[in-house]
């Protein structure tokens, strides 16, 4: 998918030369149209062998039936084990405790920020507790014009509320994800925290599409901190001018008492339930993640490699702003395992926003947001339901 | 009138055919899709068809509960009233050009203008999605040397939809512009004739004599003009996915969105009648309007 089917192909000639007798067939799908291509590929029963998921769409694909269980593959391989992967990374593809993915390459969000601003105020690195994140931020504030604001936080943005929420440890959803739970006081002290910023005037209560080039406005110094993904890291070093090459740092995400978990992001490797080849599907995820292949990968993309060893090379190990992220993936945790996710978040954002220009109170808006996404939910506490009704059924 | 049975029994021999086709391939889904909206078929129910239940009108109801369903319906009425009476302009305007008795190469022109219709969609809007870039854009380009300052047309939610429109009007124009050259050529000469006889200038021909003629055509042209902007989707979904802000996803574009992205067909399927609703109604009131005229 997107840029990674493009250069997977480069990939696959060595693997190919390694297994004899397997032929690779690369088919491109932009990210846009991914998704879909997927679930009508699985209705007219013609999915692919192996395939590259989001792994937020891992739970989707699993309440399909569609992929095949990876665990005793795993437990049989005798390259890829489990321990080699991040954890939180790994337990993305884990859904009621079977593997239904292997990791391919990670994502998580940290912040990106201004280090020459951040030492005018006082500081040499990025504080690791909110309140004296927050206190940082007042501090560049006090000494920004009109118009330049500490952090830049995009309204249209579901991540970095859902990223706090995860942080003060309150699950998003309860009871196996048949609830919404963001009333839930931790919640409710993240989402406090996020709108804080607004409020105070720390952040511009602008969305995604209104900043025209975040690049120019962190070249400029109009902002000082920014949460994001590593493809900003290829991002700000081809795009900001090389005088202001130095001045800018990344950092792993505070937390409320100390370093903060990040959100497990990222692609799979997920075979189907379909194939007729699985061993072989299952050899090329072998391959795909052997550290030296990931590289190689990383070396293409950008895409951070999934495979632990691999950050043990130079390339990774002596990149300055990588370092963060490798922090980072240590503590990551997974995002709520529901098919219904993706909706879920365009919610918390929506609503979010809804707070930020003050239409809503922070309990009526997480009131709403419960409300919203319990309706979401209804159709999976209706199966859950039936099937406890089944269960105690044939019980008896 | 009645026919003597062989003769019927030969008609519904000739016309079968072609029933059968309209039945399996127009009236089966239709109905199949009506079936589906009183349901909740979902991603769920493409697992295993037991998790499907029968919701009644509840589909409908939430649908009507939607804030993104009103706006979708407002941009949809956006492209369609302003886009619609836009297009039927410049095909007239360039109708009555191809048409006026001193043009040359009248068949060049034609051709030209018609080029745009015949080209795929989506070939057209990445085209165009070029034209409308804010750097690099032809567009910005003009506005650039005119001393304007750069318009964001396609990430601006003010501006998205009227880029759209344009779009839509060059693209559209040709074809209903020949329709009305037919139109025009069948307009019997005498009656310009006689109005010259008895002065009128070619503004009071053209009010008097040629759109009073051309009503038939209005009406044909109008209607289906209208029924094709209603159903607006590709544009969008090739130059702004719905965007920004929303403000060009139109009530297509959220039920391919419900349908095949969050995969609820139930909703969707509701989403289609509802439109097809909208669509009738505004073809009634224009047959209304003409007829009263």
């Amino acid at each position: 998918m997107g840029r990674e089917g493009e250069v997977v192909a480069q990939l696959i000639p060595d693997f190919e030369r390694e297994h004899p007798g397997v032929h690779v067939r690369v088919q491109q799908i932009p990210w846009t149209a991914a998704h879909e291509k997927l679930l009508t590929a699985f209705v007219g029963e013609a999915t692919p062998d192996i395939a590259m998921l989001g792994n937020t769409w891992v739970p989707e694909f699993v309440a399909l039936d569609a992929l095949e269980p990876l665990d005793s593959l795993v437990r049989q391989s005798t390259s890829i084990a489990q321990e080699d992967f991040f954890p939180g990374s790994w337990s993305t593809n884990v859904v009621d405790g079977r593997a239904y993915g292997v990791p391919w390459y990670v994502d998580t969000r940290v912040l990106f920020y201004r280090s020459d601003l951040l030492k005018a105020a006082g500081y040499d690195s990025v504080p690791t507790t909110w309140p004296e994140w927050r206190e940082s931020m007042v501090r560049i504030k006090a000494r920004m014009g009109a118009g330049q604001y500490p952090i830049l936080v995009p309204t249209s943005e579901w991540p970095p509320p859902v990223v706090l929420g995860l942080q003060t440890g309150a699950p998003l959803l309860r009871d196996n994800g048949l609830y919404a739970n963001f009333s839930d006081p931790r919640f409710q002290r993240a989402f406090d925290f996020y709108l804080g910023w607004f409020r105070d005037g720390l952040a511009p209560k602008v969305s995604g599409a209104e900043v025209s080039n975040l690049y120019q406005e962190f070249e400029r110094g109009n902002i000082a901190m920014y949460i994001s993904g590593p493809w900003q890291i290829g991002e700000f070093t081809r795009r900001l001018p090389a005088a202001a090459q130095g001045t800018w740092m990344t950092a792993p995400l505070p937390g409320p008492d100390g370093p903060g978990v990040s959100m497990a992001g990222g692609a799979s490797l997920a075979i189907f339930r379909g194939s007729q080849r699985k061993r072989d599907a299952w050899k090329l995820a072998e391959y795909l993640s052997r550290p030296d292949v990931q590289l190689r990968f990383y070396a293409l993309t950008g895409d951070l490699p999934s495979n632990r060893a691999a950050w043990n090379d130079t390339t990774l190990a002596g990149n300055r702003y990588a370092r963060a992220f490798r922090m980072q993936l240590d503590r990551m945790v997974p995002l709520p395992q529901v098919p219904e996710w993706e909706q879920i978040a365009t919610k918390v954002f929506e609503y979010g926003e809804q707070a930020i220009r003050g239409r809503l109170t922070v309990d009526a808006t997480l009131a709403a947001l419960d409300r919203d996404v319990n309706g979401l939910l209804e159709k999976r506490r209706w199966m859950a339901q039936r099937a406890a009704g089944m269960s105690s059924r044939s019980g008896q | 009138m009645r026919f003597p049975s062989e003769a019927s029994g030969a008609a519904w021999f000739f016309l079968a055919p072609a029933l059968l086709l309209i039945g399996v391939f127009f009236f089966l889904p239709v109905a199949a899709s009506l079936l589906l909206s009183v349901t909740d078929f979902d991603i769920y129910a493409v697992a295993s068809s037991e998790n499907t239940r029968f919701v009644g009108l509840e589909n409908y109801a939430r649908l009507l509960r939607t804030p993104l369903f009103w706006s979708s319906l407002q941009n949809t009425f956006y492209f369609a009233l302003v886009g619609g009476p836009l297009t039927i302009a410049v095909s007239l305007g360039a109708a009555l050009l191809l048409d006026a008795k001193l043009v040359r190469w009248k068949s060049f022109f034609r051709t030209i203008y018609f080029t745009p219709f015949v080209t795929t969609l989506v070939a057209v809007a990445i085209v165009w999605r070029y034209l409308y870039h804010t750097r690099y854009g032809l567009l910005n380009y003009g506005l650039e040397a005119l001393g304007v300052p750069p318009v964001d047309w396609l990430g601006d939610p003010r501006w998205a939809m009227p880029s759209i429109i344009l779009m839509a009007v060059w693209k559209n124009f040709g074809y209903n512009m020949l329709i009305f050259i037919a139109g025009l050529q069948s307009i019997p000469d005498e009656l310009y004739d006689a109005a010259n006889v008895d002065g009128a200038g070619p503004v009071r021909q053209f009010f008097n004599v040629t759109l009073p003629m051309l009503r038939p055509t209005l009406l044909f042209v109008g209607v289906i003009t209208m029924i094709g902007y209603f159903q607006l989707f590709a544009e969008p979904y090739v130059m702004t996915q719905g965007g920004p802000l929303r403000s060009t996803t139109s009530v297509v574009l959220l039920m391919y969105e419900e349908g095949f992205r969050w995969w609820r067909m139930g909703f969707a399927a509701a989403i289609a009648f509802v439109l097809f609703l909208v669509i009738l109604g505004f073809t009634l009131v224009q047959f209304r309007i003409q007829r009263e005229r």
